[in-house]
Order: structure tokens, then sequence, then C-alpha cells
């Protein structure tokens, strides 16, 4: 700021209408808005022309018949794709499938990931290494847990059938019956997710001060009814954040499913949206009616991240 | 944690009559729950370490004691053998790409947080970029492999490149992957970084402008010096979410066989075959896969909690 005004005091004792002209270009190229460009606006190209600039062509793309190996056709545009996808049966099987996953997931990963949070904000003993081992799914991809559970559920070996079989149960085919595999995938992403729903809650835990505690106990309040009164109604923004990763994760849940079963094809109970667009694209090369699914999975992204965003600026906290 | 346990404890002790039985019963869950989120682990670690044959006649979870019947490391030679292609490819693409978005990443936060310019356009700004870490790939899926296989085919564009020794024309396509992670990446490495930004003070890069410092040297001397703890933070977290990726490596890369293929890639397509599946080999394999992430949580396990936490805010 000192450089410009310099400038700016030395031009007006030439005078002149050009001159003028002249300062004004040499002080807005000395602005912060100038100099800071480069650092936001090579990124923000970037992701604009990828998410952006990726949505918008493949809503053009949904729009054409674009099929097999040539290029997209774009002088007839028209609904056709949209149409066929909302006539098509199969469509609604993994919406339903998408839906059923979305929350018996979303629930039961932030419950327990609450429980795990209090467990560990209880004074225990070696709380960090206990939160390491419970966050380890979290730094495992998606291919190599598949690999573990589909091992865990096997019918005949695996553990999960010797630890029901403690009880008298099973052994379940827990892959092969289709009443019990959309059931055994969300046991899994539970198994890798919770850790992650800890460590959001943990945050929001420590943020409380601890005379919170005090007072409730003061009051009389037992440790149960502390939590439930006072603690966890001050988790809401948490809740809310994990809530929203959890719920998009569960919308273009793709790898698991894929690296489980080991091809495009899942099974008819645990096809879901996500793996319906890729096998239609990458299999089938359907490549318009695959981007007209796309779509509609961003719209529901969008009706959970929007909402969620706007609270988030009404907080006060974007 | 300097929450009055004493407290607490009274608290609990009024629930429940004694104190020591709560404390047991603390203990028990914990230990319950960290058989959980084990067990598959330990158990796909002892199973690697089996012949086929005891696989089947042992209890998943009890080791095999090395020298005893049943062990073997048949199994990990075999996956490091199949695996070392692929996990060299997913070592050169994954570090640069986590270094470019990991770079870009804190650029884009300067210049959107602490330099002031115009603030209901920065703030717009960041609102497409924070909307676009919950966009679901497969809204852009197709476009992106039209855009890498027919508008800009790095394999024709960079054709002398793939004459040099050990490369091949599949390499494009990782390429392309490298590319492709760098793009979706800087969204989430930019919000980490503005979390930290905005933790520190205003007046330091006000002080350092009345001083006459340019909004470079700015980010040069006193921002990126003072990154450093961040820095770390987002780069274990963005190796191991590309590392860890699969979509983008399916469907840019194609096929599990291709020399370009990463490793994630080669594992998905291991052991699909019609002899059934060899899970000594697949859970040698997953451990293969998953080693440079495993050494990087035991080393920097608290930065990578840090980095989930903050990556949802």
């Amino acid at each position: 700021m000192a450089g410009s005004q310099d400038t700016a005091t030395g031009s007006r004792t030439i005078g002149g209408g050009e001159t003028d002209w002249r300062t004004r270009v040499e002080t807005f190229s000395k602005s912060d808005f100038v100099r800071s460009f480069p650092y936001w606006f090579v990124p923000f190209s970037l992701v604009g022309m990828g998410v952006y600039g990726g949505i918008g062509w493949n809503t053009v793309i949904s729009l054409t018949d674009y099929e097999g190996f040539d290029r997209p056709d774009y002088t007839n545009l028209d609904f056709s794709m949209y149409a066929q996808a909302l006539s098509d049966p199969w469509v609604y099987l993994t919406a339903k499938n998408t839906l059923v996953l979305l929350i018996a997931f979303t629930t039961i990963t932030l419950v327990l990931g609450l429980l795990l949070s209090i467990l560990l904000d209880r004074g225990i003993r070696y709380k960090e290494k206990i939160q390491t081992i419970y966050l380890l799914p979290m730094a495992l991809s998606f291919v190599v847990t598949a690999q573990f559970w589909l091992w865990m559920y096997n019918v005949n070996n695996g553990l999960v059938n010797a630890v029901v079989g403690v009880f008298g149960l099973g052994p379940f085919n827990w892959i092969g019956n289709p009443d019990l595999v959309l059931g055994a995938v969300i046991f899994a992403l539970i198994w890798q997710y919770s850790g992650y729903a800890m460590v959001v809650f943990l945050a929001g835990l420590q943020a409380i001060p601890d005379d919170q505690f005090e007072a409730a106990h003061i009051d009389g309040a037992g440790v149960f009814k502390t939590y439930w009164r006072v603690i966890i109604p001050q988790l809401k923004s948490s809740s809310v954040s994990a809530a929203v990763v959890l719920m998009v994760f569960a919308l273009k849940a793709f790898t698991f499913l894929y690296a489980m079963f080991g091809q495009y094809r899942v099974p008819k109970a645990t096809d879901i949206l996500a793996t319906l667009m890729v096998r239609e694209a990458f299999m089938l090369q359907h490549w318009a009616y695959a981007a007209a699914i796309g779509t509609i999975l961003l719209v529901m992204a969008l009706a959970v991240v929007a909402p969620y965003l706007w609270y988030q600026y009404g907080q006060g906290s974007l | 944690m300097s929450r009055p346990t004493r407290t607490t404890e009274e608290s609990i002790a009024r629930v429940l009559p004694e104190l020591d039985y709560s404390k047991i019963a603390l203990s028990l869950v914990v230990m319950l729950f960290f058989a959980f989120f084990v067990s598959p682990i330990w158990t796909g670690l002892v199973t690697a370490f089996k012949t086929t044959g005891a696989v089947t006649a042992t209890t998943p979870f009890v080791p095999v004691l090395p020298g005893t019947e049943g062990f073997t490391l048949a199994k990990w030679t075999r996956a490091i053998g199949y695996l070392s292609t692929g996990f060299v490819n997913s070592l050169a693409m994954t570090i640069p790409a986590t270094i470019v978005s990991v770079f870009l990443g804190s650029t884009a936060a300067y210049g959107l947080t602490l330099v002031d310019w115009n603030e209901r356009l920065q703030f717009g700004i960041l609102i497409l970029f924070i909307a676009g870490i919950f966009i679901p790939y497969q809204a852009v899926l197709v476009p992106l492999s039209d855009f890498w296989i027919n508008l800009v085919p790095l394999v024709d564009i960079l054709a002398p490149v793939w004459q040099l020794p050990f490369l091949e024309p599949d390499h494009a396509r990782l390429l392309s992957l490298t590319i492709t992670h760098v793009v979706y990446g800087i969204p989430l490495c930019m919000l980490l970084f503005r979390s930290y930004y905005l933790t520190l003070s205003d007046e330091l890069v006000e002080a350092a402008k009345i001083d006459g410092a340019t909004i470079s040297r700015i980010y040069r001397r006193i921002i990126l010096p003072l990154s450093k703890p961040m820095i770390g933070v987002v780069f274990i977290y963005q190796f191991t979410a590309i590392w860890n990726e699969f979509l983008f490596s399916l469907t840019l890369i194609g096929s599990s066989s291709s020399p370009a293929a990463t490793v994630t890639l080669v594992l998905s397509g291991m052991g699909v075959d019609l002899s059934g599946i060899d899970f000594g080999f697949r859970m040698a394999g997953a451990f293969v896969a998953a080693m440079p992430t495993l050494i990087i949580y035991v080393l920097f396990a608290e930065q990578f909690a840090r980095g989930l936490a903050e990556g949802n805010t």
C-alpha cells in the first residue's frame, strides 16, 4: 500500500489525463487483488474446470443419446435418458437400496461414534492408543477392507460364523443370501466409519467446558442424565457435519461393493445407484444413460449438502 | 484432558453403588470394541501366514507359529511379486499428486482467507471450493473419461515420452490419473489449510504489509514456514486418500492387468479365477497394498485424526 501511494503522488506532480490512467493501472497492478490472483486463481480454475465444468458437461451428455465407442452427438438434445431412468424398475430398486444403506449406515455409525467418543472421554487410561486402534480401519482402502470382510463372511471358515456359532446360530451365507448381503455390507462399512464419527464427536466434546459437568453434578444429575440433557444437545453441530459426510459417502459408495464382488455386477440386493452408474458407463458403454444417473446422484447429494452449507452459514461457522 | 474425573466418577458412583464395578464395566466395553475393530485386520494378518490347507483347517484368528505345520511365507512372496508393479505405479502417481494438491490447496487458502480483496467474492469462491468436496465423482466420470481419451489423449500428445526406457504408452493413463487426483484433491486441502489460517492472527499479514512486504513475500517468508504443522496433516491425509482411491483408477486406467494399474486396481483383480478364492494369498496382497498407509498411520495417527476431524467443517 505504501508503495502505491508513492507512485500516486509522484505522478500527480506531472499531471495530465494520460498519466492519471497510467497510475490507476499501476495502482491496480499493485493491489492485493492482482498480487494474490495467481495464488487462488490457478487452483480455482483447475477445480472450476474439473468439478463444475465436469458437472456441466455431464449434464449435456445426459441429454444426448451417447453410446458405444463414438464421440457424443450434441445436435439432438432431449430428456429421453431421464425418462428412461424414471421408467426403469432397476433404478427404483437401486434407489431403494441406496436409501436403506444411507439411513441404516448413517444412523448406526453416528450412534456408535457418539458412544465411542463418550467412552473415550470418560478419562480412561491409554486413551490415545485406543483411539488410534478404533480409527485404524479409516486408514485402509476399501479394496483392502473388502478382502478382509470377504474372509470374515466366508460361509465355512469365516470368523463371523464362528462367533455367531458360539450362540448356537448359523452358519449363515452372509454374502450369498440376498436377505443378508446388504446388512453384511452395511455392517462392514459401519466398522470402517464409526472411528471417523468418534473423532468428530471427540473434537466436539473437547470444546465443551468442564464446568458444565460440575454444574450438572451439583444439580444432582447422574452421568447418564448429564450426557443426555446437557452434553449431547451441544454436539448438534458435530452430529450434523458428521451426518452429512456419512450420507454423501453412502450415496457414492462404490469401491467396497466392487472390490468385495470383484466385478461391476454386484448382487441385486446390494446394487445401489452408484454401482449402477459406473456399470452402465464402463461396462455397457451407455454413456448418456450413466450420465443421467450421475446427475440424479448429484441432485441427491446436493439435497444433503446445500441445506448443510446454509445451516453452517447461518451459524457463522463457514 | 483436564476434565475433573473425580466429580464424574462420583456421579457414576451414585448411579452404580460400587465405583470399581463401573470401572471394570468400562474397561470391558473398551476391550470389546478393541476386538471389534481389530479382529478383521488381525484375522487377515494371521491368515496370510497359513498354507491353503491350514486356512480351512484352523480357527481363523488363531495364528500358526513359524516352524510348525501350516506356516508359510509363500503367500507373501507371491503377493509381493504380483503387486510390485502396481505398488511402484501407485507411488509414482501418489507422491507427485499429493505434493501438488497440497501446495495448490495452501496457496488457494492463502489467497482467499489471509489476503482481503473482496470479501463477498472471496466467500463465493470459497463456497464453490467447499461444495467441490461433496461432489459424487459419478457425476463427472463420463466427461472425465471422454476428456482423457478423446480430447486430451496424453498417449498421443506426449508420444515421444513413452519411447523412453521403462515407460510404456499405458503410462499416459497414469499421468492422467495423477492430474485428476490433483484437481479433485485441491478442495479438501484448501479447506484444511483455511481452517488453520483462520487461527492465525490477521495482524500478522497487516503488519508485514505495513513493513512493505509484498503478497508473495508474505507467503514465502511468513505463511509457508508457519504452515509446517498443517502441511504435515494435509500431506498425510491426502497421501492416504489418493493411495487408497479406486474409482478413478478403475475408470481411467481400465484394466487391472494394465502395466499402468495402481496397487488398489491390481488388488481388486487379484485371485479372480475359477479355482476359488485363495484367502491366504488375498490377505497377504491386502497387507502389501496397505503397507504405505499402515506405516504412515502408525507413525502419524494423530495428524491423520486431525485431518479427519477438521476436514468437515
